[in-house]
């Protein structure tokens, strides 16, 4: 497939291994480099980047997984909207697992509750044309990629005049969960692999602030392994230069300024919440997108009575740890036993870019003995 | 989540909705272009563009100058290894 299979040549993919091996070499110091976007993560574990990176290049993988860090309080209040009998709930398919405080999507779905997942949210519109006496109610999430798609959404029932239609938004937003890592004192990274379609759509201009205040490199990074290993191969050219820039690696699809139609429609629908709860983080100031009073109508926490209550994170759990990067997946007390992909207790176990998950699922039991007996991982922090 | 996958449009289905049509990798579907059309890129003119499609959106134009200066790049890495 054009602009998929170019990426994943293998020679190419060795050059690069051996020159950031070589830059390594150059390197007397244990680096920490955290991948931010969980599709990053995902594609790390799928195609064994770990594993060949040099022993002292570690990648932390970050909160980059809109599933992972929804709290489960907002996955109550969608479960209680789903109860309405007069309620369609439909939402992407990758929520259906995310772990309430009593239920997931998939178990209400189960029970009865009518739960559609759609592929994009303008099928949610087709949904309320078809049945014109059900609320149609969009489970919105994501980040900045899919934000523009559902103001998209929201601008269309507003045209077309549909009024069954609402969305109960819980979009977050990556600039601000980046500001709270980096004053986070047990994070020490070296940089960072940037999101690319985060990026693609918001720019690298809002990054500036890494480089010049914080002084760490980031890299904007594709999601096939060379433009990981690029983006890597970049990292560590800045850091042996002494260097903190915003590089981009993505400039075949990200613009300095990123899309300005995309940014337009989410400006227009949505406003920043002053907080956001993060699974596992905690409240982020200004990290949360609500619906604007102008659209108040297509607002289903203006439309509904939602519980909103907040509800702590299970006690086994130590997703916020992972998503901080302080702990390893393996190093979870439940990991693997009492917390597997079928039966999730964290959500980094729940969808496929979790960390959690991606080490269950890529067994890559070998790199933690060999990482573990090499002291290179650090033993678990207390936080 | 923030998965995106490239196609190329291959026909405008409904330019007052903006919608056209996408051929991933082979499999045909309907997408919404409203992030890459402006006065100087008009639906008629998105034909044969490369784009990046997401839930049902097609969010970016892929640059081909861009991807085969980055190809380039990687092109002469490995070749100047082997020499
Ligand atoms: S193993 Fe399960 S409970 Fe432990 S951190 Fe991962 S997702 Fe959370």
């Amino acid at each position: 497939m054009k602009y998929v299979d170019e990426f994943r040549n293998p020679q190419q993919a060795q050059a690069l291994q051996k020159e950031i091996e070589k830059l390594s070499r150059q390197i007397d110091k244990h680096l920490k480099i955290m991948e931010v976007c969980g599709g990053h993560t995902h594609s790390i574990f799928k195609y064994g980047i770990e594993e060949i990176l040099p022993d002292n290049i570690e990648l932390i993988h970050g909160p980059g997984c809109p599933v992972c860090v929804m709290p489960r309080g907002r996955i109550n209040d969608a479960i209680a909207l789903c109860q309405h009998p007069n309620i369609i709930f439909t939402t992407f398919g990758d929520a259906m697992r995310v772990p309430g405080s009593q239920t997931s999507l998939l178990q209400a779905k189960a029970k009865g509750a009518d739960i559609r997942m759609v592929y994009s949210p303008l099928d949610s519109l087709q949904i309320a044309k078809a049945n014109p006496h059900k609320e149609i109610v969009f489970f919105g999430l994501g980040f900045e990629t899919t934000a523009p798609s559902t103001a998209f959404t929201i601008l269309q029932a507003a045209a077309e005049n549909i009024t069954n239609f609402s969305m109960f938004s819980n979009h977050v937003l990556v600039i601000p969960a980046l500001q709270a890592l980096l004053d986070n004192p047990d994070l020490q990274l070296d940089g960072f692999v940037g999101p690319g379609h985060v990026s693609m759509v918001i720019g690298t201009d809002p990054y500036q602030f890494i480089a010049q205040e914080y002084r760490k490199p980031i890299v904007i990074s594709g999601f096939e392994p060379l433009d990981i290993f690029q983006s890597i191969w970049m990292l560590l050219k800045q850091i042996v230069n002494n260097r903190c820039q915003v590089e981009n690696q993505y400039n075949r699809l990200v613009e300095p300024a990123g899309n300005k139609n995309a940014l337009a429609a989410m400006n227009q629908v949505f406003a920043v919440r002053e907080k956001f709860e993060w699974r596992g983080l905690g409240e982020i100031p200004n990290s949360g997108l609500k619906i604007r009073d102008e659209y108040a109508q297509f607002d289903a926490e203006v439309k509904f009575t939602i519980p909103n209550l907040k509800v702590a994170d299970h006690k086994a759990c130590q997703c916020g740890e992972i998503l901080k990067g302080v702990l390893k997946p393996w190093q979870c007390k439940v990991f693997g036993t009492a917390c597997t992909p079928e039966t999730p207790i964290g959500t980094c176990m729940v969808s496929s870019e979790g960390a959690c998950a991606a080490y269950y699922k890529y067994g890559r039991l070998s790199t933690m003995d060999k990482r573990n007996q090499s002291g290179v991982f650090p033993q678990p922090l207390s936080v | 989540m923030c998965l995106g996958i490239p196609g190329q449009i291959v026909e405008i289905t409904n330019p007052e909705h903006k919608l056209a049509m996408v051929n991933i990798g082979g499999v045909k579907r309907q997408v919404n272009i409203a992030c890459i059309v402006d006065e100087q890129h008009p639906p008629e003119k998105c034909i044969g563009d490369w784009v990046l499609v997401h839930v049902g959106f097609a969010m970016n134009r892929i640059n081909e100058q861009e991807a085969a200066e980055t190809l380039q790049l990687l092109q002469e890495l490995a070749a100047a290894q082997t020499i």
